[in-house]
Order: C-alpha cells, then structure tokens, then sequence
C-alpha cells in the first residue's frame, strides 16, 4: 500500500482506538467517578462495582493499546506529548493507580473506613483521568509550545499549570461530564430500584448540560481561537520529518475542514443527536437504547475534535512550522504497513471475544445478589 | 549538553519502577500456569478440592495481579515521559512489538482475567478451563512481546540508520522477532516466572502443612507445584541464557564483565567462581577458577574464546574514532551534501556512529573530541565489572538453591513422604524470598550490563532522556516512592491475611477455620466477620 494512503490509515486507526478507549473504559471511569455520587449504601456501591467488575481489566487494554499504538506509528507524537505532558500523564498515572487495587482490594476487607478510603480511590481513579484527558485535547487545539532542534530533539517550554486555562479547563468539563453521563447509562442498564432510578436522572441531567458545554466550547473555537493552517500544500503528503514546512495561523482556521470535506459534520450531527436521545431514552426507560446514544455522543465529541484538527495532530504555539501533522510524524512505510496487518487480524479477533464476555455476564445486578455473594464478589 | 544528573535521576526511575513491577510479574507468569493445570485436574477429576485450589490460590493471585496491572502503566507510559528522544529514535522498530503486546496480549489475558473471577456460575466447566488457559497464554504472549522489545535493545536487529528522518528504521521486521537474544531470553525469563510461582505454591502449602492443618488440600497443591516447579527450574538452568552472550558486541561485554574476564584467554576458559574484581589493576584479587567451565558454558565448544575486557577496550575505542567520521558525514549530509560519494562514506561508517554518539557526553561537537574524551568514552562502554560479577552469582546461588529444593519436595511428594520432612517443609517457607531475589538480579545483570547503551551500539542511554529538568525528576522520583511503598505495604498485609486464613477464606465451611466446633476460631479469622481484628 502506498505511504500517503497508509497514513490517513493509521490517522484512521488511532482515532478508532481513542474512541474504543472512550466508549468502553468510558463508562467504567465514569461509574468509578460516580461511585459516591450514585452509591448511597454500601451494597449500592458494591452493585456498582460488580457491574464492571469483569470488564474494567480488558476495557483499559482500549488505552493501553492506544498508546503503543501511538508509539509504534506516531514515534514523534509519543515523545513531544508524553514527555511535554509530563505532569498532567503522570496525574493521569497516579489516580489510574487506584483502580486495579481498588477493584481487587475495597471489599476483601469489612471495615468502613477501609472501604470508604477505597471509594475515594476509585471516584479519582475515574474522575482525574476523564478530567484530564479533555483538557489535553483543549490544549491541543490552543496549540502547545514546543520545538524541535536539528537532531530532532523536543523541547517544551509550558508547564502543567498553564494547561489549566479557561478553554483547557472547559474541554475537560466535557470529558468528565461526558464520561459520567456514559456511566449513568451503563448503571441504567445493568442496575435496578433506587440505584437504577438515580442513574437515569443523572444521565438526563448531564446530557444537557454536556450537550450545553460541548455547544459553547464550538462558539468560543469559532470566535475566540486562532486555528493552524499548513501554507502551499504541494508534496505534504511526502514530508519525512515536521520541520520543513510552513504554518501560519488564522481566526476560524479549525472550521475549514468542515466546508472542505462536508462529511465530516457527522461528528458534531452524532453528538447533539446522541446527547438529545439520551435524554429521549432515559425518560421512557429504554436503558439499551440510552447507552447505545451515550456511547455515539462520547464518539461524536471525539471524533470532532479530530476532525477540527486534522491534518494536524499537535500544533505548536512555540514554533508552528514544527507543528506535528499525520503526514509528518509517522513510521516508516514498513512499519505502519505490518502494523496495519496485525491490526486488521486482531481487531476482529478482539472485539469478538470482549462480545462473548459481555454477553455471558449480562444481566441486572440486585442488592440481593450481592449479599449472597459477598466473599467472591467486588 | 544534558546534564548527567538528569539522565542518572532518570535512569534511577526507570531501574526502581522497573524492578518494582518486576515483583509482580514472575508471579503472575507462574500462577497463570499452576492455576490452569489445577482447573485441568478438576475438570478431569471432578473432585471439588481441585475446584477449591483454583479458587483459593486464584485469589492470592489476583492480590499480586492488581498490582502487576498498576505498576505496568507506568512502564508503557515512561518511555515517553522520560525517554522522549529514544521513543523517537527507535520507535519505529520499538513501539511495534509493544503495540502486537496489547493487541495480541493485554486483551487476551485482561478481557479473560474478568471472567476467570466472575464467571464461575456462568460459564460451563469447560468454557471456564478455557478461560483459565487463555489467561495464561496472554500473561505468556505479553512476556514474549515486550522481550522481543528488549531483545532488541540488547542485539537491534533488522534495522537501519535513516538520516533524513534522524531515526533508526525497520528493515527486517522477521529478524526482530526471530532475534536470538530474544528468543533465548523469552525462555529464561518465563521459565523463572514459573519457578516463582512453584516456590510461592510450595512455601505457603508447606506452611500448612507444618501446622497441620487443611492436609488433603495442602498436600494437593504441594504435588502440583512440585512437578511444575521440577519441569521450570530445569528449564531455566540448562536453557540460561548466558549462551546468548556471545551474540553482539555489548551482549559480549556483558559476559566479560559478568565473569570478570579481564583479558582474553585460551579456549575454553576458565569460570571464576569466587574473587574480587579489581577495576584499577584490571584483574581479579583472590581468585578460585574452574578450568574450561566458562568457555563451555559460554561458547558450548572447547575452541571459542571468551573475549577479555582489555581487547573490547581496543576494538571500541577504534570503533569510536570511526564513529567520529561518522557524525561528521551525517552532518554534512544533513547539510544538504547528499552526493554519492557522501552517502557511499556514511554507507562505509554507519554502524559505527552509535560509537561516535558516545562522546556527545563530553563534546557536542563529537568531531572535536580529545585523545582523553575518547578514552574516557571507549571505557565508558565497559559496565562496572564487580555489581555484574556478583549480581551474577547471587542469582545463580539462588537457582542452585532453588533447584535443591524442589527436587527434595518433587523427590519426597511423589513418595508421599513430605509430611515427615519437617526440616524441608521450613526451608521452603523461609525460601520464600528465593525467586524473587533472583529475578530482580536477572533484570539487573540484563540491564545495567547494557549500559552505557540504551539500544546497544546505537544509542547511548545519555542521549535517550527527555529534556526534562532535575527539579520535575526529583518530584517523580518522590511520587513514585511514596505510591509504591504504600500499595506495597497494603498488598502485603492482605497477601499475609489471605495465606494465613487458606481455603477457609472461600467460605465452604469445609476448610480449617470453619470446622465444627472451631466457629469462634471462625469468627476470629474470617476477613469480614470481625471488624476489631481489621485493625490490629
């Protein structure tokens, strides 16, 4: 296959396991972050926990995938961004560390305080990550300062601090309320009574108010942000390394893709639609269909962002002709081209054993369960 | 320049989150096996005991596998936080067998994880048995990609300098994953992982069977972790992967200075097996030598010779001069002189210009370096002789003893005499720290032996860092050492509970503490009946 093609591929497949990252470790990130909000008891809170008890593990592979796949075709992006990220992934790191342990730990031991410390765990196991992520993908729209030298060595002159600025701050809103709307759908179908009552409230409430959020960051993207532009396109699709090209930036430059290529309206059109039935199906208790919209909102908001940025995938402030595009930051033809095989033979293979062991788990958690099962259970 | 005390602090980091994730994995690579054959004899057998062992030892596991998932994390993620410019030099041929480890791997071993705990009374006997096995294959599948991964760091094969992209890229992909480094460490290293659960089944269920207690099922477990143990720790001694020490130039200077082999001698060489390794007078004061051990051990031939560090000096120190051409034509051809006779030089010199990179520690400019610099450089690539000497042989004394051990136990289990072994059956409680105490040397003699390599003869390890400050490092370093020691301590305390409760913490009422006429020991012990006893 030839290298331009393989490089929309792999811009393609990346976004495809961002969104599997969200969609599936989405809602148990939200239940976690949700777990004292919703969890008013303990065996509530064990219900929650149960419900994705034997998912959470295999939904976090979503990310983990995520970033060796990054590695493995985007080199350049994982080293600018983990590395200029220092302090906001190593954040990310310390509160997922409380997730593993917190699954496996909180209820081996009946002691309140001791469950109580765990919960805490959990709720910034889900909450700091979701939080955390949105204000990444709200910095790279602002563009990030870092610039390369001549042996392609990054330098980032930020700190952690100024990633918390008003519009970084405002994506991350959207991720943390988007994710624990996810969650709230995921509890309104696997739960029930009281717990389940409260999930699909709460899934209402914050569908609009995200559908809100997601609405005004889009007019202060229009008004209020200077997006990137690669000048003269001739050859960008050749490009070895991201120094050679020439950026400037322009008012309303992020809406350009949208009249270029019109399909790609879908996104913002997935996310409105889905936030709207959400609320639809939550209030005429459709539960399934309620987490299926859920799920299309979360890919929607992702996918816009993508879409709004693209070619580019980490602009930079610093020095914008070093700005990191898909054309430029990628593996060598070889490497993206096996890696696209392996992706093609295991995706599938992925998908339809994670399939089978949703549908074998299936089913609505009681409080009952819980109590006649509470040595072999979360 | 970048400061040493960034690429040692950095350095630090890794080695200390390294060796600590390292606790976790032999673990799981062993109990993923013992757990599966366990279930095989229950679904053979049908005998519910079998049935309670999976359950029990499952459990024990999952305390350890909840940490082996968190510190993980931190793996994936370094790389990029604190080695940018290595994830970006190497990515091409590195990030694909880590990204083929999630694929194949992670989700394999996570997405069944979750139904090994949850899906007993959802899954059909045999559905489970498979999930069970497909557990292990994962667990086994992720060592077998990330060791490809560090196959390569130790012999980078298949792959090829590109100076428009300042980039190392692939051009083999079946010689990565063939790599013979590879492969040999991929045996070594789960064959140990094996062991360590052997040794973890086999102390614990000794510990019961000093107290007498729980015996049908003690006894079991003993039986099975003592054919598995025998089959594994055979396996790491014979197939150790010393013999994959004589391929590549820095694998080689990991077996001199793990054997303290100053000077090249007649074939076969002799094996030090006890000195102290002086590095001022080059030699090792106080020497005990077997003759011809090391040259078959190391060569498997009597006529290979065992390079000694002397000679290694001089053939590094001309490969740095000749790396020194190199940088200078990589320059040039990065100044837009891309003429054939300019490509054709740097075709002539290209391997070598890792070795030229090792002197960007003393000179930016690597052309301008001095007679002294580069002999500072050329001895920089030999690793410091006496921790890789003695890390060797801690790790070895260890699988000896090891060895000793389970065959006694496999000796006195199949003759169902174990039970009277007192001294043996405490041997191996108190041999509990053996596996792990080997494994974490095994990592040190692979990794610090690289040294001064990140990627051996390509990228020095000072190059590899971030440019990050010594500030941010510190604050990490702080961080990690206060997450690690609290989850450490917690995994403990409930590691302890668990094996001192045994079977009984399934709650059949068939097991120990659950005994007619023992309810109030019941009561005592049971992790949720009693809520004063969470407090001791």
């Amino acid at each position: 296959m030839d290298y331009e093609s393989l490089k929309l591929i792999w811009w393609a497949l990346i976004g495809l396991l961002l969104v599997g990252f969200a969609v599936t470790d989405g809602f148990d990130m939200g239940v976690g972050a949700l777990l004292r909000v919703l969890g008013k008891t303990d065996t509530e809170r064990r219900v929650m926990l149960n419900t994705i008890g034997p998912h959470w593990d295999g939904n976090q592979v979503w990310f983990i995938t995520a970033g060796g796949a990054i590695f493995a075709a985007w080199p350049i992006v994982y080293a600018v961004a983990f590395s200029g990220f220092y302090w906001a992934l190593l954040l990310v790191l310390f509160a997922l560390f409380f997730r593993p342990v917190g699954f496996e730990y909180r209820s081996k031991i009946e002691d309140s305080r001791w469950r109580s410390m765990w919960d805490w765990g959990l709720t910034v196991g889900g909450a700091v990550p979701a939080l955390v992520f949105g204000v990444a993908f709200g910095n790279l729209l602002l563009g990030v300062p870092f610039q390369f030298d001549e042996f392609m060595r990054s330098t980032y002159t930020g700190s952690f601090w100024e990633l918390l600025n008003p519009f970084g701050l405002l994506a991350g809103l959207i991720s943390l309320g988007m994710l624990c709307m996810h969650g709230a759908t995921w509890l309104q179908m696997r739960t029930d009574a009281d717990l389940y009552e409260r999930a699909r409230k709460l899934s209402m409430v914050l569908a609009l108010v995200v559908a809100v959020l997601f609405g005004l960051a889009g007019v202060w993207l229009y008004l209020g942000v200077d997006g990137y532009l690669i000048m003269g396109s001739a050859d960008i699709a050749q490009a070895m390394t991201p120094l050679n090209k020439v950026v400037t930036r322009e008012p309303g430059a992020w809406f350009y893709n949208y009249s270029k290529y019109s399909w790609m309206m879908v996104a913002p059109l997935m996310a409105f639609a889905g936030f709207a039935l959400v609320i639809v199906f939550s209030s005429t208790r459709r539960s399934g269909l309620a987490f299926l919209f859920s799920a299309i909102a979360v890919a929607g908001v992702i996918l816009t962002a993508g879409f709004s940025l693209f070619p580019f995938i980490m602009p930079s402030s610093l020095e914008p002709n070093h700005s990191l595009t898909v054309w430029d930051v990628v593996s060598s033809r070889m490497t993206l081209n096996i890696m696209f095989w392996v992706a093609m033979v295991f995706v599938p293979i992925i998908l339809s054993y994670t399939i089978w062991g949703y549908y074998k788990m299936w089913g609505r958690l009681t409080n009952g369960f819980i109590e006649n099962n509470k040595y072999s259970t979360y | 320049m970048i400061s040493e005390n960034l690429v040692d602090l950095s350095r630090l980091q890794f080695a200390m989150t390294a060796l600590y994730h390292f606790l976790f994995v032999p673990l799981t690579l062993g109990m993923t096996f013992i757990l599966a054959i366990m279930e095989s004899l229950y679904v053979m057998t049908g005998k519910q005991v079998y049935k309670d062992m999976v359950k029990f030892w499952g459990k024990l596991f999952g305390i350890n596998f909840a940490l082996g998932v968190t510190t993980g994390l931190t793996m994936e993620f370094q790389f990029g936080t604190n080695w940018a410019y290595y994830s970006h030099y190497v990515g091409d041929i590195f990030g694909a067998p880590l990204a083929i480890e999630g694929m194949m791997a992670f989700f394999l071993e996570s997405t069944f994880i979750g139904l090994f705990f949850f899906g007993w009374d959802r899954l059909t006997k045999i559905q489970h048995l498979m999930v069970t096995w497909l557990v292990a294959l994962g667990s086994n599948m992720s060592a077998l990609w990330i060791l490809i991964a560090n196959g390569w760091m130790q012999n980078p094969v298949g792959a090829e300098f590109n100076y428009d992209t300042m980039r190392m890229e692939m051009v083999n992909f079946s010689d990565v994953i063939f790599n013979p480094v590879a492969q040999v460490k991929f045996v070594h290293t789960v064959s140990a992982g094996y062991v360590t659960g052997a040794m973890f089944v086999l102390g614990i269920s000794a510990w019961y069977l000093l107290n007498k207690r729980d015996l049908p099922f003690a006894r079991r477990s003993f039986a099975v972790a003592a054919s598995f143990g025998m089959a594994s720790i055979l396996s790491v001694i014979l197939l150790g992967d010393e013999s994959g020490y004589e391929i590549g130039d820095v694998q080689k200077t990991k077996l001199a200075a793990i054997e303290a082999e100053w000077h090249t001698h007649e074939a076969p060489a002799a094996f030090t097996l006890f000195g102290w390794p002086n590095e001022e007078t080059m030699q090792t004061d106080y020497a005990v030598r077997i003759p011809y051990v090391l040259g078959l051990i190391a060569t498997r031939s009597t006529t290979e010779e065992v390079t000694g560090i002397h000679d290694l000096l001089i053939e590094h120190e001309a490969r740095i001069r000749n790396g020194m051409l190199a940088y200078d034509l990589l320059l040039k051809l990065k100044a837009g002189d891309k003429s054939e006779e300019t490509r054709n030089a740097f075709d002539m010199v290209r391997d070598d210009l890792g070795y030229g990179l090792l002197l960007k520690k003393y000179t930016n400019n690597v052309t301008d370096a001095s007679e002294t610099q580069i002999k500072s450089a050329a001895r920089d690539t030999i690793p410091k002789v006496a921790p890789m000497f003695w890390g060797f042989r801690l790790m070895v004394a260890c699988g000896f003893a090891m060895l000793l051990l389970i065959a006694l136990s496999f000796y006195h289990s199949a003759r169902q005499s174990v039970e009277k072994q007192r001294w043996l059956l405490k041997a191996l409680v108190w041999a509990l720290p053996l596996p792990w105490i080997a494994c974490e040397m095994g990592w040190f003699v692979a990794e610090f032996g690289r040294q001064p390599w990140s990627i051996a003869e390509v990228l020095p390890t000072h190059l590899s860092a971030s440019s990050r400050s010594v500030e941010d490092l510190w604050m990490s370093i702080g961080a990690f050492v206060a997450f690690y020691t609290l989850l450490l301590i917690v995994e403990m305390y409930l590691m302890f509970r668990f094996a001192r409760l045994g079977p009984s913490a399934l709650h059949t009422g068939r097991y120990h503490f659950e005994q007619p006429g023992r309810h109030g020991a019941a009561a005592m012990a049971s992790p949720v009946m009693n809520r004063h006893h969470d407090r001791v």
